[in-house]
């Protein structure tokens, strides 16, 4: 069967090249995990939409079963699950998800 | 309700027995992981399906009774 909250979690991912479910916002992180990927994605300098999971516990639930992964934060760039903290993290700093994002036709501010 | 370090590492030993895992207890609290798994069932499988194997492993505790459990994982050298 599946979850109704499923369809308004998959208008969220295709509202935006590149989401990020996560706990707070950006301007106040809830999480020193969805703080992190919040400042790796400020410095790649990509534009970025997040839906605050606090805000709906119904989301909150569902994107676990819906990613088939059991922890917030969440990335999505152009519809694809890429990770969560740890993975953002270890891309981040091999530069792969510099890479990604332009393969994925997403500028990068360079200045940042 | 916490978990210890070596319950974690029996339960994702039980998965993949060939495992090298180490286990550190970040804030000496029982609550805050990191574990770095290695082991031949890793082999050409994408970093979001290792972690996925892992959590599998771990049987619905992550993201529960187990808090906070960084990750990384590989296959051997």
């Amino acid at each position: 069967m599946t979850n109704p909250i499923f369809a308004d979690i998959q208008a969220s991912i295709d509202s935006s090249p590149v989401l990020l479910f996560m706990k707070g916002t950006p301007m106040f992180p809830q999480c020193g995990f969805s703080a992190r990927v919040v400042q790796i994605l400020k410095h790649v300098g990509v534009p970025f939409k997040t839906v605050n999971v606090l805000e709906d516990a119904e989301v909150r639930e569902g994107i676990k079963a819906f990613s088939n992964w059991p922890t917030i934060p969440q990335l999505y760039i152009k519809g694809e699950f890429i990770g969560g903290c740890d993975i953002i993290t270890e891309m981040y700093q091999a530069g792969e998800l510099q890479t990604l994002l332009s393969d994925k036709g997403i500028s990068q501010d360079s200045a940042a | 309700m916490a978990m210890t370090a070596s319950e974690i590492e029996k339960l994702i030993k039980s998965a993949f027995p060939d495992a090298q895992i180490t286990i550190e207890d970040l804030a000496g609290d029982n609550d805050h992981f990191a574990a770095t798994v290695v082991t031949e069932a890793f082999r050409g499988v994408s970093r979001v399906r290792q972690h996925q194997l892992v959590y599998a492993a771990l049987q619905g505790r992550m993201g529960g009774e187990l808090h906070a459990l960084a990750l990384q994982t590989a296959a051997p050298e």
